[in-house]
């Protein structure tokens, strides 16, 4: 009879040889991260990732498109707002959000409690990456788009790149859309 | 857990290989663990990291983050890659025998 066949202890054994067999995961060598939002709350999640890669020995390579590009910008890596609208999470009514002022305070205290935690401003955790020999690219399309020459980014960007480099850059790596 | 035959001692460790009791480090071992991560002979500098994590992590009741480290001990970030090229975050408090750090800067 099958039922026979399968609750035999020989099946059982072989079948706990396979289980014992399931090799250990890879560990993760290296990562490649894609930010393209330029909002504060979506700045850090990329560049957090990126640290604590580095900080774990893995290789970091970070490419900022489209708006992303605001978090290497020398005119806008101080200036990365919290949105008020249109972001569901804040828990209040979209017409408030919408009310003047009410993005820079969101801001400010997302900022204070950033500070509280010692958590760094974009700008130096931009620099301890760079320290961390983490590879910042900008995209080539997103810099024509929106007018911007390397003069307009910060030093620790190692190159304009198009999307076929990112992907050369990022051989062997694990991709990371945020 | 995993151990570790060192100094006439069997050390314990954990699966990711940070020294379970705290009380069995000894500057000798922490050579020893230095070798298991692949980390030649300790220098000063590593020296001035290692004490510095210990002493803060004593007053602090936990394993200092990177960032914290490489504003107090004195040894900055550029320096501290160099030291410890293959994850500083996690090979300082290892060498040191802390448990891993919860920080994520």
């Amino acid at each position: 009879m099958n039922t026979a066949t399968l609750t035999s202890p020989e099946t059982t054994a072989t079948a706990a040889a396979t289980v014992s067999e399931v090799p250990v995961p890879e560990p993760i060598t290296k990562i490649a991260i894609i930010c393209s939002k330029g909002t504060l709350d979506m700045a850090y999640p990329g560049l957090i990732l990126a640290n604590a890669a580095r900080m774990s020995g893995i290789d970091a390579t970070l490419f900022f498109t489209f708006w992303g590009l605001d978090i290497i910008s020398k005119e806008t890596v101080d200036k990365l707002h919290v949105p008020t609208v249109g972001n569901p999470s804040m828990h209040i009514p979209t017409l408030v959000g919408g009310l003047p002022g009410m993005e820079s305070l969101a801001t400010s205290m997302m900022k204070k409690q950033m500070e509280k935690l010692d958590i760094p401003d974009v700008r130096e955790l931009v620099e301890i990456l760079d320290d961390s020999g983490a590879e910042l690219y900008a995209c080539r399309m997103a810099m024509d788009m929106f007018k911007r020459t390397e003069d307009d980014l910060l030093p620790q960007v190692k190159d304009v790149i198009s999307a076929m480099d990112f992907y050369d850059k990022a051989a062997g790596a694990q991709i990371l859309f945020i | 857990m995993t151990t570790l035959e060192a100094v006439g001692k069997t050390i314990e460790l954990n699966n990711e290989g940070f020294l379970l009791d705290a009380d069995q480090w000894t500057p000798e071992l922490a050579e020893t663990l230095a070798e298991t991560v692949g980390l030649g002979p300790l220098s000063d500098k590593h020296w001035q990291v290692i004490t510095f994590c210990r002493e803060d992590a004593a007053r602090e009741g936990q394993s200092p983050g990177l960032r914290r480290i490489s504003k107090l001990s004195g040894v900055s970030m550029k320096e501290l890659y160099q030291l410890f090229p293959k994850g500083p975050g996690k090979l300082a408090a290892k060498v040191a025998g802390l448990p891993k750090p919860q920080a994520c800067i």
